[in-house]
């Protein structure tokens, strides 16, 4: 990796574009068309350094972690252990104790649900989520509300894609023993003021979780300061490979939380008449985990780090209200998603063409987008939709990406005129 | 991996005029009163809604049919064109039907001795494999009311 520090006074955005050609698959034509990726939010495109360090990983390092004494599992261990490292930089954890290797945000949601929420919850306790949740912030809740007979009880959204704070914050009663929400909402972009709702939720001394899988990628974050008692997110939206996350927990947390799953490595004894958990973070990574994937998420995160998330907070910003701008330019289509504060993505509707076919004929261009309900249901029935385009930004986008989308949707116009 | 086509021909022939046709006038739009035979089916990736609702005499002859739903100008095209082609089918034919037509949008084999007709004009989704379930679920549907599945069909 290097940066294009060569003119220190070169704006950010050009800056970033120096990048461009560490993303390999960007570098192909669809359809016979450069390729135009805009489908980030869904799973970022990541660049050589990640692969390469997968691979390195796989062709000299390859064994299994925390077991054995040859060589190779030490390096294996190192490497492994060297990406928690990474991660509580990154997000600025107090310890490495705190970082749990997930399978990706839904896992670590899953886990807090299953292990913190499901040992405490009582009938008539209250879970608070809002309307714009992602399926994996919602369903998981359903899941332990079930079992325990709490209740889940959703902040209510306006028409631009913002929750109402006030409301949400009204809600916070002694009932409520978790507050479960999004940093940035998957499906229409809007960035929660999540610094003030914890701030108030610690107040009435209520626990709070990020979804944070939308939220890392785009800016920097930082758990202490936040105060936050979970923040969730996943490798694969941040450069990374899939199957890889991380769920941060304050230790105090973690320590009294009950193991999740049972299995190797979690433990310390095992005997018929009893068994012994393992220590912090390991009381929570049962089985041989993603240690590659470990590997490829610690060299998505020096990549980042090595750019710097203000800088590609600015850049993305630029690009995101350039391509608003010239979406709102054409005639007949209906922005869905119009908060103050955004991040990287502008879902939008084209007439009554339905998303699909505005999909198929930007793929056709060569252009990638999302389209149908972004996995954020409840979204698409409050604005009475089955579901919408999504363009969604990562650092490598550029003005010229936006360019040749507005052109593509454009033909989409002339098919269905 | 490149594809051969830099032009949007593939695109002109998914979207021929009559499916988009179909897509903004569907036939047969609507449900029945008394259906002897019906079924819904979605698309569970795209939220593709429809239900289908028969009329089949003794002689297992569809005397009517109609379906209703929401989803992309394929799937409402492909539905729209269906119920026009198996009014006054048997269901045996029907079967026939299903047959080539299943074949025909997939690219395998084509069935001997069937003649598409007006069908034929989906043939477009060949070169869209993401889209074929989407001119099948109406086809899919239309099979578990005639064989009056319960069970809601998904394209997965």
């Amino acid at each position: 990796m290097k940066l294009a520090d060569s003119n220190e006074n070169m704006p950010d955005s050009n800056r970033i574009l120096h990048h461009l050609s560490d993303f390999p698959a960007l570098n192909q034509k669809i359809n016979g068309h450069q390729l135009v990726y805009l489908d980030s939010a869904a799973s970022s495109q990541p660049p050589s350094c990640v692969i390469d360090a997968i691979a390195e990983y796989e062709r000299n390092d390859h064994a299994n972690v925390h077991r054995g004494v040859h060589t190779l599992s030490h390096r294996a261990t190192e490497v492994y252990e060297n990406s928690r490292d990474k991660v509580v930089s990154f997000i600025n954890a107090k310890s490495r104790n705190e970082i749990v290797f997930t399978r990706g945000t839904t896992e670590s949601i899953n886990l807090i649900a299953q292990s913190f929420s499901r040992s405490s919850l009582k009938k008539g306790d209250k879970i608070i989520i809002t309307h714009l949740e992602h399926h994996s912030n919602i369903v998981p809740w359903q899941l332990v509300c079930e079992q325990t007979g709490a209740k889940l009880e959703i902040a209510a959204i306006d028409e631009t894609g913002e929750v109402n704070s006030q409301a949400l914050i009204n809600m916070l009663d002694d009932k409520v023993k978790l507050l479960a929400i999004s940093h940035v909402s998957n499906a229409l972009g809007t960035i929660n003021p999540i610094e003030k709702w914890i701030s108030v939720a610690r107040d009435r001394h209520i626990p709070t979780l990020i979804d944070g899988a939308q939220a890392v990628p785009h800016m920097s974050v930082d758990v202490q300061e936040l105060d936050c008692d979970f923040y969730a997110f996943s490798g694969h939206k941040m450069l990374g490979p899939t199957g890889i996350g991380i769920l941060y927990g304050k230790e105090e947390h973690l320590d009294k939380m009950p193991p999740w799953q049972g299995g190797g490595d979690m433990i310390l004894e095992v005997r018929f008449s009893g068994t012994t958990y393992n220590e912090l973070p390991y009381k929570f990574e049962a089985g041989t985990p993603n240690i590659s994937g470990a590997v490829g998420l610690g060299a998505a995160i020096s990549y980042l780090q090595d750019i710097g998330m203000d800088r590609i907070k600015t850049h993305e910003k630029e690009i995101l209200a350039y391509m608003t701008a010239e979406l709102k330019k054409i005639d007949g289509l209906r922005l869905i998603g119009t908060a103050k504060k955004k991040a990287s993505v502008q879902s939008f509707l084209l007439d009554d063409i339905h998303p699909h076919d505005i999909g198929t004929i930007l793929d056709n261009q060569g252009i990638a987008i999302r389209t149908g309900h972004h996995c954020a249901m409840p979204v698409m029935e409050y604005f009475n939709i089955s579901g919408t385009a999504r363009a969604s930004l990562g650092l490598y986008n550029n003005k010229t990406d936006i360019d040749r989308l507005i052109e593509s949707i454009g033909i989409a116009k002339k098919i269905f005129n | 991996m490149e594809s051969m086509s830099t032009s949007g021909d593939e695109l002109r022939d998914l979207y021929r005029e009559l499916i988009l046709d179909h897509a903004r006038n569907p036939r047969h739009f609507g449900r029945l009163e008394n259906p002897s035979h019906q079924a819904e089916g979605i698309n569970p990736l795209c939220g593709d809604k429809l239900k289908i609702y028969l009329d089949i005499d003794s002689k297992n002859t569809i005397t009517d049919a109609c379906f209703e739903g929401s989803g992309c100008a394929i799937s409402v095209a492909s539905a729209s064109l269906l119920v026009e082609t198996i009014i006054n089918f048997n269901t045996g034919q029907v079967a026939k039907y299903f047959s080539a037509i299943i074949a025909s949008l997939t690219n395998t084999e084509k069935q001997a001795g069937i003649d598409l007709g007006k069908l034929k004009a989906l043939e477009g989704v060949k070169e869209f494999p993401t889209r074929v379930k989407c001119a099948t679920l109406a086809w899919h549907t239309l099979n578990a009311a005639i064989k009056k599945q319960h069970r809601t069909v998904t394209t997965e």
